[in-house]
Formats: structure tokens, C-alpha cells, sequence
């Protein structure tokens, strides 16, 4: 009656399965005995067999003396209270002090930040989120050069301290220092396929610090709805979202804004254009190609027809304001998956076509229009990022326009093409999160290496990270968060963690422990394999 | 191509009534019409008919009228009743008769669940033969009410003819590979009753965790929960369990597996546990329960003793599923007994073991339901044992093992093909609802012999963090297949009502997962 004859044979082989169940039996082993679990791992870790105990009414975070930042940062003032939290929870209620030997009490984590802080800038691919942590007695030091490698290194002061059996909250003394691997490391979300309410995206970016992870890649809409709320052009949400309270205000915005920055996350919003674009036809008026059957105009429309100005005029306005809205340097502008049967039947695009010298080829059109808008959003001095159709189907594209490769087939040669012409790059190809299927699938997206494919260091170097992706056909409200967590962490680790940490042993015993840690965080986290939490 | 064409007249009568395309599972007979009647919130009332053999008193239709009218109006306030406009009639209460009253029973196997619900001119009236079937009714009329966009409740003119195609309707929950919290699954029989689902079939404990708490040997669970105070199931869970089932018509079905399943049975019950072997020497391991011992048998019968009395259930769930032969073989205490009793095949052993704990069931005048294994091992059981059909393929076609176990007399029902832990990308809810049961060669006795099906959701990946959008709305398209005619089986209609479904459990407060892209008016949003 169990799962373990049901799958096709071989698949789920009797041996693979045996030592799943040994690894779950030593997981619960492991959670028993308190000893931290970092995730993702740290660059270089030394810890000493020393124990620290810290008393939640006589632990404090503060900053450095020598630190840039003072109490005047809230950024990391609110940084503070938040840990705080996290590593105490309700137990900060308890107000005795517990007598501790003299010599082996941990009273402070000192915050220094040794250059400009940026403390009220936003992050961005070239923030330095390096830090070194030094666990000793009776005042541990967090050093960072920036507020974000502070940010990264509280989350990893969290995660060192444990409760012993008896409660008391332990730490080990110990040196950390650490950097992450790939500048670029995102979850892409979908609030087209279904809305997703402010408070869920709000809760994703906390399990996303949680995990290091420092870019919300914000697929806001899509064919299926326009729940992005426009300043210059409201028809756009009024006629194309679901309803009007699925709909994203500007406040709602400037707060999930604000609330990844505090957490040194950036928010990369997506418009798809000319393909996926249903929604904006309710409420832009001639945006989208009317479709022909034979000689008749049809009922449908298609892609953004690219042949008219008032296009362009339209993408300009609409652009500038997302340019001023979205703080980040880039703006992801999609191109993906353009259907060309639209514009094969209009007449109209015909002769555009024929006057252009295009002939029959449409990726030509298509290419016409991508040049016309990343020229745009180059003169709102924005970097773009596209899918990578858009590369696939170009001669020519304005140098240090990103690709994200997100084609499962060959993506490492996908890869290897697009450095080889220069290009950045972003992985999220084998990080489908959607795709789910039975049992560990984590272990799939640990192994993945990025930079498995062939290429001069020059190009692996242009490789800037990856995204683990949760397309929202069958993802809302209630569901998103099992689903992403903690899936998304294995892809978390990958990007932050060096490339020699592969044990699937250790990650088991570690990811474990750390969707525990979340789940205590509020963050409803699934299993990872038979097992439990406190 | 006749259930196109019922699905289609299924769709064109949703859309005449506009809102029967809120139905699931779908009723037997629906005559809607466009004549709608107002519901005035606070006025409105559910009351017991003069003639009916349920008075005042009645805790499960007493229970049942307050649970539906919160369903169905909330906590108010409501809006005052609209005097401008249209005129609409207005009725203002259902009036609920039934033929006998087992108030303070338990729903049983044999349980009558059918009804009838009328709404017209004259009456707003349910109709059913017993309490069970008036809370399927509820259920029924709970869904026809609608609210206009001005906030208004409306129901049309109505005539359901209802009644289920199978008497056995179950969810199997895990709380072995990991536990659930006493919440998680009263939340679960809730919304089982919002799917007319009647049994809740609890795998209590397995391998890794044994989180119930006997009276009768406390070490079971202080040695084999996963932690002795916060995951287990005290006496008074599960006594609240079976009662809110009750309420709710819902059989909850124990099983304890064994004689494999067993490991955490092993520390609370020192030399239960068959001792493996490692060449001449104990292994320090432990296979299956060891069937040779009479201590075992002691053990087994006053276990069982107690849990015949705490489930009140007629039936109890035995497994007997996927022993594995190795532990054994590895002993030579077995083997000894082996010889001794002439058995060449471990399956024997097994047998002898399957025989004696039935036998000790039966005397304490219970029934059984027992894994497929049972059957194929050949061992001798009561012809009143009903055989729970799981494997897909193996050793035959999920199909043709109930061709099998019928052919032998025996009841059957099926799970195979309603795993719903095995999750894969996309509407995989299609491939469950498509499944007919009764698709094999057999006699009309055979196949009235299938008495109903399980949606089963294993443990090894779901916890409290993701068993209700996995459970729901999936769980639902075995809900409608084992309630349903076999002619409801038009996808299309089946996919516009399950999503309204999905959307109304959202609003009833249930985190059922999305079927496809779109949207709900009340959208589900974390604490």
C-alpha cells in the first residue's frame, strides 16, 4: 500500500530507495543531536569545539565602533530586530538571566561596515556581498564591507546558534569568511497565471534572505492577466486584470520594493513583450496585431504589432515609468516564445514585411522590434535582460544585453554560444520549480553546475548566476509557498556556495535541519523525506 | 459517444440554472430552473419537519444546521434586505424530515445516504431516509445558495434526486512518515464532508513513527513517536476525532499494520520484532513482527482488545501489506519453526501469522479490510473480508486483481490508481476522475461486489506544510467518481464545476490548489 512498488520499475530502484530511508533514519538522528546546519554553506568555515551560551535578555546586535553605519541605518537597525527574533523567538519572553560560568557567554555581535555603507542605496549586481564573521567570547564581530554582506552574515550568525538539550542557546566560537559564487542569484515568480496577494510575496522574499538569495525576478504579467496597476496608462489593470482588487497598486509596489531592499534583495520586473502580451490589448487600444482569416479581419489578436508608431510611442511612455518605479538597473523586457502565425495572416505586416526587405522570415520582424525597444530602454539608461529567444534569433543586439537561457535542451551549449558572444548570462533552465514531480527533486537542481560547458574562463566568467523559476499555471496563494521551499534552496546553494560543495549526504542532513529552521521562521516549508520537526 | 452528449445536456442545464455549475460531486438527478428565490441571512433557518423522526436534540442534524448556516452566511453582518428592485420571493427557511433518527449512532457500511431536496413556490424541503443522507443533502443545498454582485443570497428552483453510487468512500491520511497535527486532520474530515467522502481511513502508525497513544502498552508510543509529547495522539485526539467525524457522517477506519510496517512497534515492545540474523549471530536489526512466538499473539490480542473498543467502527484495517522475507529467512529460530510446521514458503508463514491475528479480530466481532497481498498470498480469511486493491501492475493489472478478488467472493476496493502523493506537473486530476471501477470481465455479482474506492495520501513527502493543496481539489475527482453516476464523466463540465468547487472551498476557507490559470473572488492568503 505504499509508495515504494508504485513507480515504474527502475525508476524508483529497491537500493536507491534503502538508502533514502537510511539517510532519513540518520537525519532524525542528527536533529536530535543540536550542532548547527548552515545553508547555503559558507566559503571557508572554522569552528571550535568551544561553546558560547547566549542569555536572550543579555544578547544584543549593535554596531561596530569603528562601523560606517550607525543606529541612524535602519536598514540594519531593522536587520537587527529581525534576527533578534529569529534566533530567539518567543523565548525572548523569558526576562531571568541564566548564571552562566564566568568566560563562556556571548553578549554581543558587533556590526562593523568598513567602507561606504550604502545603507540607504539600493542593491544592485555589483553590490559586494562578501562578510567575516568571528565567533568569540564574550563579543562576536561581523565585518562586511557593505550593509549587504552585513545582511548575509547575520543570516549566518542566525543559523550558528542552536538550543542545546536543555534549551540554552548555544554557539560555537568560530571564524567564517564568505562570499557568494554568482552575483545574480533569483526566484521568479508569475502574478499573471494567478495573483499572488502583497503579504505572499512579501513572505517570499523573507524565506529568500533566508537563503541568500538577492534577486526577485517579478514576472508581473502575461497574456492571462495585467495586474500591474499603471500610472500613465490604468486601462491597462482596469480592463486586464482578473478583477480589480487582483490588482498590484503603486503602493503595493513601492512596498515589496522596500521590503526586499531591507533585505538586500533587488526587484526585477518583467515585461514581456511582443509575445504574451493578451492582457494589454483590454486596455491599450491597437497595441496588440489584429489577426486575419483570409480576407477578414478575425475575431483574435496577436503579438504587439510592431509596424506602428503609436507602438513605439506607447512602449516609450510605459517604459519610463517602469524605469522610475523599479528602482534596479535592469529591466527584464521577456521575448520570449512569439507566435508568427498572427502577423503571417495580417496584410498589413505583409507589406511592412515586403517593404522592409524581410521576406517570409518573422524572427526578422520580431528582431526589429526588440532592437526599437532595448534602443528605448537604453535611453532610459536601463540594462535589459531577455529570454533567450531574443539571442537565438538576432544578428545583431546592443552589447551587455543579459540572456536567461531557459530552454531545458542543450542549455549548456546554449550557454556556451551566448558568452562566446560576449553576452552575459543567466541560467534558470534546469530550475523549472513548476515542474514538479515524485520524490527528492531537490538533488537534481543541487547537481546542477553551471558552468559545466564549454568555454574560455573569459566566457564561464560572463556566466552571472541563475534563477529557480515558479511559473504560475498550476501556483497561487496556496500552494506557492510548499512548493518553492525547499526546493529553491538546493538552487540557492548553487549559487552561493563553491563549486566543490556537491555531498548530497551533507546537504540532505543540512537542508533538512535548515526547512526546519524555516518552518520555525513561519515559512510553511514541505519535507524533504520522511522525518519531523520540533 | 453517450457521456459527450450527457455532458453537454449536463452543461446546458448549468448554464440555464447558471448555478448548479457549483455542484460536486454531481447529484443523480438535477431539474434546475431560472426562478430564483431570495435568502434573508438573518432570518434564515434550518428547522426539523413536524413529522420527522429527527426533534430538537438531534446533535448531528443540530450540529450540522449550525456549520451550514456559518458556511453559508458567515458571522455577518449581512446587508439589509434590499426593499427597492426587483421583487423577489423569499424563503426563509429549510425544513429537514427524516425517516429514522440514529442521532447518537455511527454511520456505518451500510448507512442510507440518499435524499431529496426540493425548492420550489410551495416548499424549501430535504428529504432523506436517514441523518446521513440529510448531511449529504445540507451539503447539496449549501452549494446551490449563490450571492448576487449586490451581496444578495440567492437559490433557484430546485429538484435534486440523490443518492451514491458507492457506500465506501474513503481518504487514507499517514500519520506515520510524518505526523499531523489533531487540526490538520479535523480540517480534513471537514472538507471530506464538502466532498460527500464517508470514510476516513487512518494509517496510524508504520516504520518510522508510532504516534498512537495505547492505554494498554503506553511504551509504544513513549518509545516509537517521534517525540512522546508533541507527537501523539492521546486517547482524548482520537475520541475527538471520531466524533467530529461522526458529526460530519464520516466512518473512520484504524489501520494497523502489520505483521512488515512494524519497526517502531519494535522499541515500546521488547521481543515483538522478528531478530535479524547476520550469519550465526543477531544482526542487531529487526524485520517483521515475529510470528512464532505466543507472546506476539498475547501482545496482539490484548492490543487489538483495546482497539476494537476505541474505534468504534465495525471494520478495522489489518495491512498485511509488503512483508519482506529477508529478516525472517536470516533467523534460525524460523527457520526451525518452519520445518517443524512443514512450510516451504515464507508466504506460509505469513499465512499462519494473517490467520491467527484474524482470528483473534473475529473475536472480538469486528471486520476486516486487509492489502491486496492478503488475497495474492493465498491466505485463508473470512469470506467477509474486503480486499483494498493498491498495486498498479503487480503481480496483474490493478483492473484484473479486482476481477480476481470478486471472482473469489470477496468485497473489494480500489486505491491503485488514486494515489494522490504522487504528484507530476499539469491536471494529473484528469487521469483520477477518468478511472472507472467497475471496467473489468465480470458478473453483475462481481461487480456489486466492488463496494467503493480510496484516495490515499502517503506521507513520505507531506506534512501539515503541504497536504491541503495537495489533497484538494485532486482528492475531489475520486470524490465525484466514487459519488457520481458512471455516465458523469464529461471532462469539460467536470472542469468548470471543479474549479467553482475549488473556489468555493477557498472561500470556505479550505487551501485547495489551482487546476488551471484564472482566479477566485476570494483568494487564499497566509497568516
Amino acid at each position: 500500500m505504499e509508495p515504494r512498488a508504485l513507480g515504474p520499475p527502475g525508476l524508483l530502484a529497491l537500493g536507491v530507495l534503502g538508502s533514502l530511508l537510511a539517510l532519513g533514519a540518520q537525519a532524525q538522528l542528527a536533529a536530535a543531536g543540536p550542532e548547527p546546519a548552515l545553508w547555503p554553506l559558507p566559503r571557508a568555515v572554522q569552528m571550535s569545539p568551544r561553546l558560547l551560551q547566549l542569555a536572550p535578555a543579555n544578547f544584543s546586535i549593535g554596531h561596530g565602533p569603528n562601523s560606517t553605519a550607525g543606529p541612524s541605518c535602519s536598514l540594519l537597525q531593522e536587520a537587527f530586530r529581525r534576527y533578534n527574533e529569529y534566533i530567539f523567538g518567543s523565548y525572548k519572553m523569558h526576562q531571568d538571566l541564566a548564571k552562566f560560568q564566568v568566560g563562556t557567554q556571548l553578549q554581543q555581535l558587533l556590526v562593523t561596515i568598513i567602507l561606504e555603507s550604502e545603507c540607504n542605496s539600493f542593491p544592485s549586481m555589483s553590490s559586494d556581498e562578501s562578510y567575516t564573521l568571528t565567533v568569540r567570547e564574550p563579543v562576536a564581530s561581523l565585518k562586511a564591507n557593505k550593509v549587504w554582506g552585513a545582511l548575509r552574515g547575520l543570516e549566518t550568525f542566525s543559523q550558528l546558534i542552536y538550543q542545546d538539550s536543555y534549551g540554552t542557546f548555544t554557539i560555537n566560537e568560530a571564524n567564517i569568511i564568505d562570499s557568494p559564487r554568482f552575483p545574480h542569484r533569483g526566484i521568479l515568480i508569475d502574478t499573471s497565471r494567478h495573483y499572488l496577494p502583497v503579504k505572499n510575496i512579501l513572505k517570499t522574499l523573507d524565506a529568500m534572505a533566508f537563503n541568500k538569495f538577492n534577486v526577485l525576478h517579478w514576472h508581473i504579467v502575461d497574456d492571462q492577466s495585467f495586474p500591474y496597476q499603471s500610472i500613465t496608462f490604468p486601462e491597462l489593470s482596469n480592463k486586464g486584470s482578473y478583477t480589480l482588487s487582483h490588482v498590484y497598486t503603486p503602493n503595493d509596489v513601492s512596498k515589496v520594493i522596500e521590503y526586499a531592499r531591507l533585505r538586500g534583495i533587488r526587484v526585477i520586473p518583467e515585461f514581456d513583450t511582443p509575445g504574451h502580451t493578451q492582457s494589454w490589448g483590454k486596455g491599450q487600444k491597437d497595441l496588440l496585431t489584429p489577426c486575419y482569416k483570409g480576407q477578414k479581419q478575425a475575431d483574435s489578436v496577436g503579438p504587439i504589432n510592431p509596424m506602428l508608431n503609436t507602438t513605439y510611442t506607447f512602449l516609450t511612455m510605459f517604459f519610463k515609468e517602469i524605469s522610475k518605479v523599479f528602482p534596479d538597473q535592469l529591466i527584464h523586457l521577456g521575448g520570449d516564445e512569439v507566435e508568427f502565425d498572427c502577423w503571417a495572416s495580417n496584410p498589413n505586416i505583409q507589406n511592412f514585411m515586403k517593404k522592409k526587405g524581410f521576406g517570409q522570415d518573422f524572427t526578422k520582424l520580431e528582431s526589429f522590434y526588440v532592437q526599437k525597444l532595448l534602443d528605448i530602454i537604453a535611453s532610459m539608461n536601463k540594462g535589459s535582460i531577455v529570454w533567450q529567444e531574443v539571442f537565438d534569433n538576432n544578428n545583431e543586439l546592443q552589447p551587455g544585453t543579459i540572456i536567461q537561457v531557459w530552454k531545458l535542451e542543450r542549455y549548456a551549449s546554449e550557454l556556451s554560444q551566448v558568452t562566446a558572444s560576449g553576452f552575459p548570462a543567466i541560467l534558470s533552465a534546469p530550475w523549472y520549480l513548476d515542474l514538479i514531480s515524485y520524490g527528492e527533486d531537490w538533488r537534481k537542481y543541487y547537481l546542477v553546475e553551471p558552468l559545466n560547458f564549454q568555454g574560455s574562463d573569459k566566457q564561464k566568467k560572463l556566466v552571472l548566476g541563475g534563477e529557480a523559476c515558479l511559473w504560475g499555471e498550476y501556483v497561487d496563494a496556496t500552494n506557492l509557498t510548499p512548493r518553492l521551499w525547499p526546493r529553491a534552496s538546493a538552487v540557492g546553494e548553487r549559487l552561493w556556495s563553491d563549486k566543490t560543495v556537491r555531498d548530497l549526504l551533507g546537504a540532505y542532513d543540512r537542508l533538512s535541519r535548515h526547512r526546519c529552521r524555516m518552518l520555525r521562521r513561519g515559512i510553511s516549508a514541505q519535507p524533504l523525506f520522511v522525518g519531523f520537526c520540533d | 459517444m453517450a457521456g459527450g452528449a450527457l455532458g453537454l445536456r449536463l452543461l446546458l442545464l448549468a448554464a440555464l440554472c447558471g448555478v448548479a455549475a457549483a455542484l460536486w460531486p454531481w447529484p443523480r438527478s438535477v431539474q434546475g430552473s431560472p426562478r430564483r428565490y431570495c435568502l434573508g441571512p438573518a432570518a434564515f433557518a434550518f428547522r426539523h419537519h413536524a413529522g420527522s423522526a429527527a426533534q430538537p436534540g438531534c446533535d448531528v442534524l443540530d450540529a450540522a444546521f449550525a456549520r451550514y448556516r456559518r458556511l453559508l452566511f458567515g458571522a455577518g453582518p449581512w446587508p439589509p434586505p434590499s426593499l427597492s428592485g426587483q421583487h423577489h420571493e423569499s424563503k426563509d427557511m429549510l425544513v429537514v424530515t427524516v425517516a429514522t433518527a440514529e442521532c447518537n449512532e455511527f454511520p456505518t457500511l451500510e448507512s442510507l445516504e440518499n435524499y431529496t431536496l426540493t425548492i420550489d413556490d410551495d416548499q424549501c424541503l430535504l428529504t432523506a431516509d436517514t441523518i446521513w443522507g440529510a448531511l449529504r443533502g445540507l451539503e447539496t443545498f449549501s452549494q446551490l445558495v449563490w450571492t448576487s454582485a449586490e451581496g444578495t443570497f440567492f437559490i433557484n428552483k430546485t429538484t435534486i434526486e440523490d443518492f451514491p453510487r458507492f457506500p465506501h468512500r474513503g481518504l487514507l491520511l499517514d500519520t506515520s512518515r510524518h505526523y499531523l497535527p489533531l487540526s490538520s486532520i479535523l480540517d480534513t474530515l471537514d472538507v471530506m464532508a464538502y466532498n460527500k467522502l464517508n470514510v476516513f481511513h487512518w494509517h496510524l502508525v508504520d516504520d518510522p513513527s508510532f504516534p498512537y497513544d495505547s492505554i494498554t502498552f503506553p511504551e509504544l508510543a513513549r518509545k516509537g513517536s517521534y517525540n512522546p509529547v508533541t507527537h501523539i495522539y492521546t486517547a482524548q485526539d482520537v475520541k475527538e476525532i471520531i466524533e467530529y467525524a461522526r458529526l460530519r457522517g464520516i466512518r473512520v477506519l484504524a489501520e494497523f499494520d502489520t505483521p512488515g510496517h512494524t519497526l517502531s512497534w519494535g522499541p515500546g515492545i521488547p521481543g515483538l520484532l522478528t531478530p535479524c540474523y547476520s550469519g550465526s549471530r543477531p544482526s542487531g536489526d529487526f524485520g517483521p513482527v515475529n510470528p512464532i512466538l505466543n507472546s506476539t499473539y498475547e501482545f496482539m490480542s490484548l492490543f487489538f482488545l483495546e482497539i476494537s473498543s476505541v474505534f468504534p467502527d465495525f471494520y478495522l484495517h489489518l495491512g498485511g501489506d509488503e512483508v519482506d522475507f529477508t529478516c525472517w529467512k536470516s533467523n534460525p529460530d524460523i527457520q526451525a519453526f518452519m520445518k517443524k510446521r512443514g512450510f516451504d514458503d515464507f508466504r506460509q508463514l505469513e499465512s499462519f501469522y494473517i490467520q491467527m491475528l484474524l482470528d483473534i479480530i473475529s473475536a472480538y466481532n469486528k471486520g476486516y479490510v486487509v492489502w491486496q497481498e492478503v488475497f495474492d498470498n493465498k491466505v485463508k480469511v473470512r469470506p467477509d473480508t474486503i480486499v483494498q486493491v493498491w498495486r498498479e501492475e503487480k503481480p496483474v493489472t490493478y483492473m484484473q486483481e479486482v476481477e480476481l478478488v470478486t471472482k473469489a467472493g470477496f468485497r473489494a476496493l480500489l486505491s491503485a490508481p488514486w494515489y494522490l502523493n504522487r504528484i507530476t506537473y499539469g491536471p494529473d486530476w484528469k487521469a483520477m476522475y477518468n478511472v472507472e471501477p467497475l471496467d473489468f470481465e465480470g458478473s453483475p455479482e462481481q461487480k456489486a461486489l466492488v463496494i467503493g474506492g480510496e484516495a490515499c495520501m502517503w506521507g513520505e513527502w507531506v506534512d501539515s506544510t503541504n497536504l491541503v493543496p495537495r489533497l484538494w481539489p485532486r482528492g475531489g475527482a475520486v470524490a465525484e467518481r466514487l459519488w457520481s453516476s458512471n455516465l458523469t464523466t464529461d471532462l469539460d463540465f467536470a472542469y468548470k464545476r471543479l474549479s467553482h468547487f475549488r473556489c468555493e472551498l477557498l472561500r470556505r476557507g479550505v487551501q485547495a490548489e489551482p487546476i488551471g490559470v484564472g482566479y477566485c473572488e476570494q483568494e487564499f492568503e497566509e497568516t
